[in-house]
Protein backbone atom coordinates (compact mmCIF):
# COMPACT_ATOMS: atom_id res chain seq x y z
CA UNK A 1 0.00 0.00 0.00
CA UNK A 2 1.23 3.46 -0.81
CA UNK A 3 0.63 7.07 0.11
CA UNK A 4 -0.82 9.67 -2.19
CA UNK A 5 -0.65 13.41 -1.53
CA UNK A 6 -3.99 15.16 -2.04
CA UNK A 7 -3.93 18.96 -2.34
CA UNK A 8 -6.90 21.31 -2.38
CA UNK A 9 -6.61 23.70 -5.32
CA UNK A 10 -8.96 26.39 -6.47
CA UNK A 11 -10.14 26.24 -10.04
CA UNK A 12 -8.46 29.32 -11.46
CA UNK A 13 -5.36 30.07 -13.51
CA UNK A 14 -2.05 29.76 -11.75
CA UNK A 15 -3.06 27.50 -8.91
CA UNK A 16 -1.46 24.35 -10.33
CA UNK A 17 1.61 26.37 -11.10
CA UNK A 18 1.86 27.43 -7.46
CA UNK A 19 1.74 23.75 -6.44
CA UNK A 20 4.41 22.71 -8.93
CA UNK A 21 6.53 25.72 -7.98
CA UNK A 22 6.37 24.74 -4.32
CA UNK A 23 7.17 21.11 -5.11
CA UNK A 24 10.14 22.28 -7.10
CA UNK A 25 11.37 24.41 -4.21
CA UNK A 26 11.29 21.38 -1.90
CA UNK A 27 12.88 19.17 -4.57
CA UNK A 28 10.00 16.72 -4.64
CA UNK A 29 9.80 14.50 -7.70
CA UNK A 30 6.35 13.75 -9.09
CA UNK A 31 5.81 10.18 -10.31
CA UNK A 32 2.18 10.44 -11.32
CA UNK A 33 -0.69 12.83 -10.79
CA UNK A 34 -4.30 13.42 -11.59
CA UNK A 35 -6.69 16.28 -11.08
CA UNK A 36 -10.24 15.86 -9.84
CA UNK A 37 -12.61 18.65 -10.84
CA UNK A 38 -15.38 19.78 -8.47
CA UNK A 39 -16.47 23.02 -10.09
CA UNK A 40 -15.00 25.96 -8.16
CA UNK A 41 -12.24 23.81 -6.82
CA UNK A 42 -10.52 20.55 -7.35
CA UNK A 43 -8.16 18.06 -5.81
CA UNK A 44 -4.71 17.41 -7.12
CA UNK A 45 -3.61 13.85 -6.34
CA UNK A 46 0.06 13.05 -6.58
CA UNK A 47 2.39 10.15 -6.20
CA UNK A 48 5.77 11.54 -5.26
CA UNK A 49 9.13 10.16 -4.33
CA UNK A 50 8.93 11.27 -0.67
CA UNK A 51 5.29 11.60 0.36
CA UNK A 52 5.81 12.23 4.09
CA UNK A 53 8.29 15.01 3.54
CA UNK A 54 6.23 16.45 0.69
CA UNK A 55 3.20 16.59 2.96
CA UNK A 56 5.06 18.38 5.76
CA UNK A 57 6.65 20.90 3.41
CA UNK A 58 3.43 21.66 1.59
CA UNK A 59 1.42 21.96 4.83
CA UNK A 60 4.10 24.31 6.11
CA UNK A 61 3.58 26.46 3.05
CA UNK A 62 -0.08 26.64 4.06
CA UNK A 63 -1.50 24.33 1.40
CA UNK A 64 -4.58 22.43 2.50
CA UNK A 65 -3.33 18.91 1.89
CA UNK A 66 -3.48 15.39 3.27
CA UNK A 67 -1.96 11.95 2.74
CA UNK A 68 -4.26 9.16 1.62
CA UNK A 69 -3.61 5.41 1.55
CA UNK A 70 -3.90 3.89 -1.89
CA UNK A 71 -3.49 0.44 -3.36
CA UNK A 72 -1.14 0.37 -6.34
CA UNK A 73 -1.40 -2.68 -8.50
CA UNK A 74 0.97 -3.71 -11.24
CA UNK A 75 -0.97 -4.94 -14.27
CA UNK A 76 0.45 -6.58 -17.37
CA UNK A 77 -0.27 -4.32 -20.33
CA UNK A 78 -2.53 -6.64 -22.31
CA UNK A 79 -6.24 -6.55 -23.16
CA UNK A 80 -8.54 -7.84 -20.43
CA UNK A 81 -6.29 -7.40 -17.42
CA UNK A 82 -7.99 -4.29 -16.13
CA UNK A 83 -11.29 -6.11 -16.46
CA UNK A 84 -9.88 -9.04 -14.54
CA UNK A 85 -8.84 -6.71 -11.70
CA UNK A 86 -12.23 -5.02 -11.57
CA UNK A 87 -14.02 -8.37 -11.60
CA UNK A 88 -12.05 -9.50 -8.59
CA UNK A 89 -12.91 -6.31 -6.71
CA UNK A 90 -16.56 -6.45 -7.72
CA UNK A 91 -16.99 -10.07 -6.70
CA UNK A 92 -15.65 -9.20 -3.28
CA UNK A 93 -17.88 -6.11 -2.99
CA UNK A 94 -14.93 -3.75 -2.65
CA UNK A 95 -15.86 -0.18 -3.50
CA UNK A 96 -13.47 1.97 -5.49
CA UNK A 97 -13.73 5.67 -4.67
CA UNK A 98 -11.29 6.90 -7.23
CA UNK A 99 -8.82 5.32 -9.58
CA UNK A 100 -6.37 6.11 -12.30
CA UNK A 101 -3.86 4.13 -14.28
CA UNK A 102 -0.96 4.49 -16.60
CA UNK A 103 1.33 2.37 -18.71
CA UNK A 104 4.86 2.05 -17.46
CA UNK A 105 6.37 -0.12 -20.17
CA UNK A 106 4.20 -0.51 -23.30
CA UNK A 107 2.91 -4.06 -23.75
CA UNK A 108 4.63 -5.09 -20.55
CA UNK A 109 3.57 -3.25 -17.41
CA UNK A 110 0.90 -0.82 -16.37
CA UNK A 111 -0.02 0.48 -12.93
CA UNK A 112 -3.46 1.01 -11.46
CA UNK A 113 -3.83 3.25 -8.39
CA UNK A 114 -6.95 2.57 -6.37
CA UNK A 115 -8.50 4.65 -3.63
CA UNK A 116 -10.68 2.29 -1.68
CA UNK A 117 -13.21 3.27 0.98
CA UNK A 118 -12.08 2.33 4.49
CA UNK A 119 -9.07 0.62 2.96
CA UNK A 120 -7.56 -0.61 6.24
CA UNK A 121 -10.65 -2.63 7.08
CA UNK A 122 -11.00 -4.43 3.76
CA UNK A 123 -9.14 -7.38 2.39
CA UNK A 124 -8.57 -5.52 -0.87
CA UNK A 125 -4.88 -6.27 -0.96
CA UNK A 126 -5.43 -10.01 -0.50
CA UNK A 127 -8.21 -10.04 -3.09
CA UNK A 128 -5.97 -8.38 -5.64
CA UNK A 129 -3.07 -10.71 -4.92
CA UNK A 130 -5.27 -13.80 -5.08
CA UNK A 131 -6.45 -12.64 -8.50
CA UNK A 132 -2.84 -12.94 -9.60
CA UNK A 133 -1.70 -9.29 -9.48
CA UNK A 134 1.35 -7.84 -7.83
CA UNK A 135 0.78 -5.06 -5.33
CA UNK A 136 3.64 -2.59 -5.45
CA UNK A 137 5.32 -1.98 -2.12
CA UNK A 138 6.21 1.55 -1.03
CA UNK A 139 9.72 1.44 -2.31
CA UNK A 140 8.71 0.19 -5.75
CA UNK A 141 6.02 2.82 -5.97
CA UNK A 142 8.07 5.85 -4.98
CA UNK A 143 10.96 4.86 -7.24
CA UNK A 144 8.84 4.25 -10.34
CA UNK B 1 -13.73 46.30 48.47
CA UNK B 2 -13.41 50.06 48.46
CA UNK B 3 -15.12 51.35 45.30
CA UNK B 4 -13.50 54.49 43.94
CA UNK B 5 -15.80 57.23 42.67
CA UNK B 6 -15.11 60.57 41.03
CA UNK B 7 -18.48 62.02 41.97
CA UNK B 8 -20.23 59.58 44.25
CA UNK B 9 -23.40 61.59 44.67
CA UNK B 10 -24.11 61.64 40.92
CA UNK B 11 -22.73 58.21 40.12
CA UNK B 12 -24.90 56.48 42.73
CA UNK B 13 -27.92 58.78 42.47
CA UNK B 14 -31.43 57.31 42.56
CA UNK B 15 -33.29 56.99 39.26
CA UNK B 16 -35.71 59.64 40.41
CA UNK B 17 -32.93 62.10 41.16
CA UNK B 18 -31.22 61.33 37.86
CA UNK B 19 -34.46 61.95 35.98
CA UNK B 20 -34.92 65.27 37.77
CA UNK B 21 -31.46 66.31 36.64
CA UNK B 22 -32.18 65.08 33.12
CA UNK B 23 -35.42 67.05 32.88
CA UNK B 24 -33.89 70.26 34.13
CA UNK B 25 -30.91 69.91 31.79
CA UNK B 26 -33.06 68.91 28.83
CA UNK B 27 -35.10 72.13 29.22
CA UNK B 28 -31.87 74.09 29.26
CA UNK B 29 -30.45 72.21 26.27
CA UNK B 30 -33.61 72.72 24.21
CA UNK B 31 -33.35 76.41 25.02
CA UNK B 32 -29.76 76.45 23.69
CA UNK B 33 -30.73 74.42 20.63
CA UNK B 34 -33.44 76.93 19.76
CA UNK B 35 -30.65 79.45 19.18
CA UNK B 36 -29.66 77.55 16.03
CA UNK B 37 -31.59 78.00 12.77
CA UNK B 38 -31.62 74.24 12.30
CA UNK B 39 -33.30 73.36 15.60
CA UNK B 40 -35.49 76.47 15.68
CA UNK B 41 -37.20 75.28 12.50
CA UNK B 42 -37.32 71.68 13.56
CA UNK B 43 -38.62 72.32 17.09
CA UNK B 44 -41.14 75.00 16.14
CA UNK B 45 -42.69 72.51 13.74
CA UNK B 46 -43.58 70.24 16.66
CA UNK B 47 -44.77 73.10 18.82
CA UNK B 48 -41.67 73.68 20.92
CA UNK B 49 -40.56 77.29 21.06
CA UNK B 50 -38.89 77.45 24.47
CA UNK B 51 -37.19 75.10 26.92
CA UNK B 52 -40.25 75.39 29.14
CA UNK B 53 -42.33 73.57 26.53
CA UNK B 54 -40.57 70.48 27.81
CA UNK B 55 -42.70 69.56 30.83
CA UNK B 56 -41.63 65.97 31.41
CA UNK B 57 -39.01 63.62 29.99
CA UNK B 58 -41.83 62.10 27.93
CA UNK B 59 -41.80 65.30 25.88
CA UNK B 60 -38.45 64.25 24.46
CA UNK B 61 -40.36 61.87 22.18
CA UNK B 62 -41.94 64.85 20.43
CA UNK B 63 -38.55 65.96 19.18
CA UNK B 64 -37.56 64.51 15.78
CA UNK B 65 -34.29 62.64 15.43
CA UNK B 66 -31.11 64.37 14.29
CA UNK B 67 -28.94 62.50 11.79
CA UNK B 68 -25.41 62.69 10.49
CA UNK B 69 -26.89 63.98 7.23
CA UNK B 70 -28.42 66.91 9.12
CA UNK B 71 -24.95 67.77 10.40
CA UNK B 72 -23.51 67.59 6.91
CA UNK B 73 -26.27 69.58 5.28
CA UNK B 74 -25.84 72.33 7.85
CA UNK B 75 -22.07 72.41 7.64
CA UNK B 76 -20.24 74.34 8.92
CA UNK B 77 -22.18 76.47 11.40
CA UNK B 78 -25.87 75.58 11.12
CA UNK B 79 -25.94 73.86 14.50
CA UNK B 80 -23.69 76.26 16.38
CA UNK B 81 -25.64 77.66 19.34
CA UNK B 82 -23.09 80.20 20.62
CA UNK B 83 -21.14 83.10 19.31
CA UNK B 84 -17.94 81.87 17.67
CA UNK B 85 -15.85 83.91 20.11
CA UNK B 86 -17.13 81.69 22.94
CA UNK B 87 -15.91 78.61 21.12
CA UNK B 88 -12.54 77.35 22.38
CA UNK B 89 -12.19 74.11 20.42
CA UNK B 90 -13.27 72.45 17.20
CA UNK B 91 -13.19 68.71 16.62
CA UNK B 92 -14.25 67.04 13.44
CA UNK B 93 -14.47 63.80 11.56
CA UNK B 94 -11.87 63.34 8.86
CA UNK B 95 -14.38 64.04 6.12
CA UNK B 96 -12.76 61.47 3.86
CA UNK B 97 -16.21 60.19 2.94
CA UNK B 98 -17.63 63.63 2.16
CA UNK B 99 -18.37 66.76 4.15
CA UNK B 100 -16.79 66.56 7.62
CA UNK B 101 -18.87 66.44 10.78
CA UNK B 102 -17.78 69.37 12.91
CA UNK B 103 -18.36 69.80 16.65
CA UNK B 104 -17.86 73.03 18.64
CA UNK B 105 -16.95 73.30 22.31
CA UNK B 106 -17.12 76.22 24.73
CA UNK B 107 -14.68 76.39 27.65
CA UNK B 108 -17.38 75.01 29.94
CA UNK B 109 -18.15 72.22 27.46
CA UNK B 110 -14.52 71.09 27.52
CA UNK B 111 -14.57 71.15 31.33
CA UNK B 112 -17.76 69.10 31.45
CA UNK B 113 -16.40 66.61 28.99
CA UNK B 114 -13.08 66.28 30.83
CA UNK B 115 -15.02 65.68 34.00
CA UNK B 116 -16.95 62.80 32.41
CA UNK B 117 -13.70 61.29 31.17
CA UNK B 118 -12.16 61.64 34.64
CA UNK B 119 -15.20 59.91 36.08
CA UNK B 120 -14.81 57.10 33.53
CA UNK B 121 -11.12 56.66 34.31
CA UNK B 122 -11.67 56.49 38.05
CA UNK B 123 -14.51 53.98 37.59
CA UNK B 124 -11.99 51.48 36.16
CA UNK B 125 -9.92 51.72 39.32
CA UNK B 126 -7.17 53.79 37.69
CA UNK B 127 -5.53 56.25 40.10
CA UNK B 128 -3.51 59.45 40.07
CA UNK B 129 -0.29 57.40 40.48
CA UNK B 130 -0.82 55.76 37.09
CA UNK B 131 1.62 56.47 34.27
CA UNK B 132 -0.74 56.90 31.32
CA UNK B 133 0.48 56.50 27.76
CA UNK B 134 -2.15 57.82 25.40
CA UNK B 135 -1.71 56.03 22.07
CA UNK B 136 -4.79 57.50 20.43
CA UNK B 137 -4.31 60.01 17.66
CA UNK B 138 -4.25 63.62 18.82
CA UNK B 139 -5.75 66.32 16.65
CA UNK B 140 -9.21 66.71 15.21
CA UNK B 141 -10.08 63.18 16.33
CA UNK B 142 -11.55 63.30 19.86
CA UNK B 143 -9.97 60.09 21.15
CA UNK B 144 -6.55 61.56 21.91
CA UNK B 145 -7.33 64.92 23.52
CA UNK B 146 -10.48 63.62 25.24
CA UNK B 147 -8.65 61.08 27.37
CA UNK B 148 -5.71 63.44 27.79
CA UNK B 149 -7.77 66.11 29.53
CA UNK B 150 -9.60 63.60 31.71
CA UNK B 151 -6.39 61.89 32.72
CA UNK B 152 -4.74 65.16 33.72
CA UNK B 153 -7.81 66.01 35.72
CA UNK B 154 -7.43 62.73 37.64
CA UNK B 155 -3.80 63.72 38.20
CA UNK B 156 -2.14 60.87 36.34
CA UNK B 157 1.22 61.27 34.65
CA UNK B 158 0.18 61.65 31.04
CA UNK B 159 2.46 60.72 28.13
CA UNK B 160 0.84 62.28 25.06
CA UNK B 161 2.61 60.11 22.53
CA UNK B 162 -0.33 59.81 20.13
CA UNK B 163 -0.79 57.05 17.57
CA UNK B 164 1.70 55.07 15.54
CA UNK B 165 5.46 54.49 15.65
CA UNK B 166 5.24 51.21 17.50
CA UNK B 167 8.95 50.80 18.24
CA UNK B 168 8.95 54.18 19.95
CA UNK B 169 5.74 53.33 21.84
CA UNK B 170 7.40 50.21 23.24
CA UNK B 171 10.56 52.13 24.15
CA UNK B 172 8.48 54.70 26.03
CA UNK B 173 6.56 51.96 27.80
CA UNK B 174 9.88 50.59 29.02
CA UNK B 175 11.54 53.92 29.82
CA UNK B 176 8.71 55.39 31.88
CA UNK B 177 7.24 52.10 33.12
CA UNK B 178 3.83 52.92 31.71
CA UNK B 179 1.03 51.35 33.77
CA UNK B 180 -1.96 52.28 31.64
CA UNK B 181 -2.51 52.71 27.90
CA UNK B 182 -5.35 53.92 25.74
CA UNK B 183 -5.49 52.42 22.23
CA UNK B 184 -7.66 50.66 19.71
CA UNK B 185 -7.85 46.89 20.26
CA UNK B 186 -6.23 46.21 16.90
CA UNK B 187 -3.29 48.47 17.73
CA UNK B 188 -2.69 46.67 21.02
CA UNK B 189 -2.63 43.35 19.17
CA UNK B 190 -0.13 44.87 16.77
CA UNK B 191 2.05 46.07 19.64
CA UNK B 192 2.08 42.56 21.03
CA UNK B 193 3.33 41.16 17.75
CA UNK B 194 6.13 43.76 17.77
CA UNK B 195 7.09 42.78 21.32
CA UNK B 196 7.35 39.18 20.21
CA UNK B 197 9.25 39.97 17.06
CA UNK B 198 11.81 41.95 19.02
CA UNK B 199 11.93 39.43 21.84
CA UNK B 200 10.85 41.97 24.43
CA UNK B 201 9.54 40.23 27.51
CA UNK B 202 6.55 41.57 29.42
CA UNK B 203 8.86 41.59 32.44
CA UNK B 204 10.48 44.73 31.10
CA UNK B 205 7.12 46.49 31.02
CA UNK B 206 4.93 47.55 33.91
CA UNK B 207 1.57 47.52 32.17
CA UNK B 208 -1.54 46.86 34.28
CA UNK B 209 -4.48 48.27 32.39
CA UNK B 210 -5.69 49.34 28.97
CA UNK B 211 -8.64 51.38 27.83
CA UNK B 212 -9.75 50.06 24.46
CA UNK B 213 -12.20 51.74 22.15
CA UNK B 214 -12.80 53.59 18.88
CA UNK B 215 -13.63 50.38 17.05
CA UNK B 216 -16.22 47.70 17.76
CA UNK B 217 -14.64 44.52 19.07
CA UNK B 218 -15.82 41.24 20.52
CA UNK B 219 -15.47 39.87 24.03
CA UNK B 220 -13.03 37.36 22.54
CA UNK B 221 -10.77 40.18 21.39
CA UNK B 222 -10.80 41.74 24.85
CA UNK B 223 -10.00 38.37 26.41
CA UNK B 224 -7.14 37.90 23.98
CA UNK B 225 -5.65 41.32 24.82
CA UNK B 226 -5.96 40.63 28.55
CA UNK B 227 -4.25 37.28 28.21
CA UNK B 228 -1.47 38.41 25.88
CA UNK B 229 -0.44 41.33 28.09
CA UNK B 230 -1.65 39.92 31.39
CA UNK B 231 -3.63 43.11 32.06
CA UNK B 232 -7.22 44.31 32.55
CA UNK B 233 -8.77 45.89 29.47
CA UNK B 234 -11.81 48.17 29.73
CA UNK B 235 -14.23 48.90 26.92
CA UNK B 236 -14.96 52.53 26.18
CA UNK B 237 -17.68 54.18 24.11
CA UNK B 238 -17.99 57.61 22.65
CA UNK B 239 -18.36 59.51 19.40
CA UNK B 240 -17.34 63.02 18.48
CA UNK B 241 -20.96 64.10 18.02
CA UNK B 242 -21.37 63.38 21.74
CA UNK B 243 -17.99 64.98 22.66
CA UNK B 244 -15.90 61.87 22.18
CA UNK B 245 -14.80 59.22 24.69
CA UNK B 246 -16.53 59.30 28.06
CA UNK B 247 -20.13 58.73 26.94
CA UNK B 248 -20.08 55.25 28.45
CA UNK B 249 -17.29 53.30 30.11
CA UNK B 250 -16.82 50.01 31.86
CA UNK B 251 -16.27 50.07 35.60
CA UNK B 252 -13.84 47.73 37.35
CA UNK B 253 -16.36 44.87 37.04
CA UNK B 254 -16.16 45.02 33.22
CA UNK B 255 -19.79 44.04 32.71
CA UNK B 256 -20.82 46.50 29.98
CA UNK B 257 -20.50 50.27 29.97
CA UNK B 258 -22.23 52.71 32.31
CA UNK B 259 -23.79 55.53 30.28
CA UNK B 260 -23.41 58.80 32.22
CA UNK B 261 -27.10 59.57 32.32
CA UNK B 262 -26.77 62.95 34.00
CA UNK B 263 -24.94 64.10 30.85
CA UNK B 264 -26.69 62.08 28.13
CA UNK B 265 -30.17 60.75 27.57
CA UNK B 266 -29.85 57.38 25.90
CA UNK B 267 -32.60 55.71 23.91
CA UNK B 268 -32.57 52.54 21.81
CA UNK B 269 -34.75 52.52 18.72
CA UNK B 270 -35.71 50.21 15.91
CA UNK B 271 -33.52 51.66 13.13
CA UNK B 272 -36.19 51.10 10.50
CA UNK B 273 -39.32 52.32 12.21
CA UNK B 274 -37.85 54.71 14.78
CA UNK B 275 -39.97 53.01 17.43
CA UNK B 276 -38.51 53.00 20.96
CA UNK B 277 -37.28 49.64 22.18
CA UNK B 278 -37.28 48.17 25.67
CA UNK B 279 -34.21 47.41 27.72
CA UNK B 280 -32.40 44.23 26.56
CA UNK B 281 -33.64 44.76 23.00
CA UNK B 282 -30.95 45.48 20.50
CA UNK B 283 -31.34 48.51 18.29
CA UNK B 284 -29.77 51.79 17.28
CA UNK B 285 -28.34 53.98 20.05
CA UNK B 286 -29.85 57.48 20.11
CA UNK B 287 -28.21 60.11 22.33
CA UNK B 288 -29.06 63.61 23.51
CA UNK B 289 -26.39 65.77 25.10
CA UNK B 290 -27.47 67.51 28.26
CA UNK B 291 -24.37 69.55 29.05
CA UNK B 292 -22.97 70.89 25.78
CA UNK B 293 -23.86 74.48 25.18
CA UNK B 294 -21.92 75.35 22.02
CA UNK B 295 -23.49 72.60 19.95
CA UNK B 296 -26.35 70.70 21.54
CA UNK B 297 -27.59 67.64 19.66
CA UNK B 298 -31.05 66.28 20.38
CA UNK B 299 -31.92 62.62 19.76
CA UNK B 300 -28.86 62.04 17.62
CA UNK B 301 -28.89 58.75 15.71
CA UNK B 302 -25.46 57.22 16.27
CA UNK B 303 -25.93 54.29 13.82
CA UNK B 304 -24.35 52.07 16.50
CA UNK B 305 -26.25 48.93 17.44
CA UNK B 306 -26.41 47.86 21.08
CA UNK B 307 -28.83 47.26 23.92
CA UNK B 308 -29.34 48.82 27.33
CA UNK B 309 -29.85 47.19 30.68
CA UNK B 310 -30.51 48.40 34.19
CA UNK B 311 -30.10 46.26 37.24
CA UNK B 312 -27.62 46.86 39.98
CA UNK B 313 -23.95 46.77 39.24
CA UNK B 314 -21.58 45.53 41.95
CA UNK B 315 -19.84 48.90 41.79
CA UNK B 316 -22.95 50.63 43.16
CA UNK B 317 -23.37 52.95 40.18
CA UNK B 318 -26.97 53.46 39.17
CA UNK B 319 -26.37 54.63 35.62
CA UNK B 320 -27.69 52.06 33.17
CA UNK B 321 -25.30 50.02 31.10
CA UNK B 322 -24.83 49.77 27.36
CA UNK B 323 -23.78 46.50 25.78
CA UNK B 324 -20.79 46.28 23.50
CA UNK B 325 -21.46 47.75 20.07
CA UNK B 326 -22.76 44.85 18.00
CA UNK B 327 -22.45 46.55 14.65
CA UNK B 328 -23.48 49.63 12.74
CA UNK B 329 -26.76 50.29 10.98
CA UNK B 330 -24.72 51.30 7.94
CA UNK B 331 -23.24 47.80 7.88
CA UNK B 332 -26.67 46.42 7.17
CA UNK B 333 -27.14 44.85 3.76
CA UNK B 334 -30.56 44.53 2.20
CA UNK B 335 -30.49 41.39 0.10
CA UNK B 336 -33.64 40.72 -1.89
CA UNK B 337 -35.53 42.76 0.69
CA UNK B 338 -34.16 40.91 3.70
CA UNK B 339 -32.02 42.76 6.25
CA UNK B 340 -28.72 41.07 6.82
CA UNK B 341 -25.91 42.07 9.14
CA UNK B 342 -22.43 40.84 8.24
CA UNK B 343 -21.99 39.84 11.89
CA UNK B 344 -24.74 37.22 11.47
CA UNK B 345 -22.85 35.68 8.58
CA UNK B 346 -19.57 35.86 10.51
CA UNK B 347 -21.08 34.05 13.46
CA UNK B 348 -22.50 31.29 11.26
CA UNK B 349 -19.29 30.80 9.30
CA UNK B 350 -16.85 31.03 12.20
CA UNK B 351 -18.45 28.30 14.27
CA UNK B 352 -17.44 25.70 11.68
CA UNK B 353 -14.03 24.25 12.59
CA UNK B 354 -12.95 23.58 8.99
CA UNK B 355 -13.16 27.31 8.25
CA UNK B 356 -10.00 29.39 8.62
CA UNK B 357 -9.81 32.88 10.14
CA UNK B 358 -10.62 34.74 6.96
CA UNK B 359 -13.84 35.16 5.02
CA UNK B 360 -15.42 37.73 2.73
CA UNK B 361 -18.99 38.64 1.89
CA UNK B 362 -19.74 39.64 -1.67
CA UNK B 363 -23.10 40.88 -2.94
CA UNK B 364 -23.93 41.38 -6.59
CA UNK B 365 -26.87 41.70 -8.95
CA UNK B 366 -27.76 38.86 -11.25
CA UNK B 367 -30.50 40.33 -13.41
CA UNK B 368 -33.03 41.66 -10.93
CA UNK B 369 -31.95 39.27 -8.19
CA UNK B 370 -29.37 39.96 -5.48
CA UNK B 371 -26.80 37.22 -5.09
CA UNK B 372 -24.94 36.67 -1.85
CA UNK B 373 -21.57 35.01 -2.16
CA UNK B 374 -19.57 34.04 0.88
CA UNK B 375 -15.90 33.43 0.21
CA UNK B 376 -14.37 31.19 2.82
CA UNK B 377 -10.81 30.05 3.35
CA UNK B 378 -10.49 26.50 4.49
CA UNK B 379 -8.43 25.70 7.56
CA UNK B 380 -5.51 23.62 6.33
CA UNK B 381 -5.16 21.57 9.51
CA UNK B 382 -8.74 20.32 9.25
CA UNK B 383 -8.43 19.13 5.66
CA UNK B 384 -8.66 15.36 5.32
CA UNK B 385 -7.87 15.16 1.63
CA UNK B 386 -11.15 14.09 0.10
CA UNK B 387 -13.37 15.92 -2.34
CA UNK B 388 -16.43 14.67 -0.50
CA UNK B 389 -15.27 16.44 2.66
CA UNK B 390 -15.08 19.68 0.70
CA UNK B 391 -18.53 19.15 -0.79
CA UNK B 392 -19.96 18.41 2.65
CA UNK B 393 -18.23 21.46 4.12
CA UNK B 394 -19.62 23.69 1.42
CA UNK B 395 -23.08 22.36 2.06
CA UNK B 396 -22.70 22.77 5.83
CA UNK B 397 -21.62 26.42 5.54
CA UNK B 398 -24.49 27.10 3.19
CA UNK B 399 -27.00 25.58 5.61
CA UNK B 400 -25.56 27.43 8.62
CA UNK B 401 -25.71 30.80 6.86
CA UNK B 402 -29.17 30.08 5.51
CA UNK B 403 -30.43 29.14 8.97
CA UNK B 404 -29.11 32.42 10.32
CA UNK B 405 -30.22 34.91 7.64
CA UNK B 406 -32.89 33.02 5.63
CA UNK B 407 -31.09 33.77 2.38
CA UNK B 408 -29.35 30.98 0.52
CA UNK B 409 -25.79 32.03 -0.21
CA UNK B 410 -23.36 30.68 -2.74
CA UNK B 411 -20.34 29.40 -0.88
CA UNK B 412 -16.94 29.53 -2.53
CA UNK B 413 -14.11 27.65 -0.86
CA UNK B 414 -10.65 29.13 -1.12
CA UNK B 415 -7.17 27.95 -0.37
CA UNK B 416 -5.66 29.21 2.88
CA UNK B 417 -4.12 32.65 2.33
CA UNK B 418 -6.19 33.55 -0.73
CA UNK B 419 -8.29 36.32 0.80
CA UNK B 420 -6.62 39.64 1.62
CA UNK B 421 -5.28 39.82 5.17
CA UNK B 422 -6.97 42.42 7.32
CA UNK B 423 -4.83 45.27 8.57
CA UNK B 424 -6.72 47.27 11.14
CA UNK B 425 -10.25 47.66 9.94
CA UNK B 426 -10.93 44.63 7.79
CA UNK B 427 -12.79 45.04 4.53
CA UNK B 428 -14.97 41.97 4.70
CA UNK B 429 -18.00 43.17 2.78
CA UNK B 430 -17.99 44.03 -0.89
CA UNK B 431 -21.28 45.24 -2.33
CA UNK B 432 -20.91 45.55 -6.08
CA UNK B 433 -24.56 46.61 -6.47
CA UNK B 434 -23.64 50.14 -5.36
CA UNK B 435 -21.68 50.68 -8.53
CA UNK B 436 -24.70 50.07 -10.76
Amino acid sequence: MGKQLNIFVENRPGRLESVTQSLLECKINVKAFTLQDRGDYGLMKLIVDQPDRAYLEMANMNFACALKDILTVSIPDQPGNLHKLMTALAQNKINVLDAYGFVLQPEKQGVCCLEIGDIKNTNAKVVVQEAGFVVLDDEELYSL
Amino acid sequence: MQIPYWNKEIETASRQYLEEIQLQRLKETVGWALQTPFYKKKLNKVGISSGDDIKTLEDLKRIPFTTKDDLRQNFPKGLLAMDMKEVVRIHSSSGTTGIPTVIYFSRKDIENWSDLVARSIVATGAVSEDIFQNMMTYGLFTGGLGLHYGAEKVGMTVIPVGGGNTIRQVQIMKDYQTTLVHATPSYLLHIHSILQKNNISLKHLNLHKAFIGAEPHSENTRRKIQELFNIDAYNSYGLSEMNGPGVAFECMYKKDMHVWEDAYIVEIINPETGELLEEQQQGEVVLTNLIRHAMPLLRYRTRDLAFLHSGTCQCGRTHRRLSRIMGRTDDMLIINGVNVFPSQIEEAVMKIPEVGTNYQIYVKKEGAIDKLIVNVEIYSKMFKGTASQLDTLKHKIKEEVKASIVITPKIVLHEPGFLPVSEGKAKRVIDSREAL
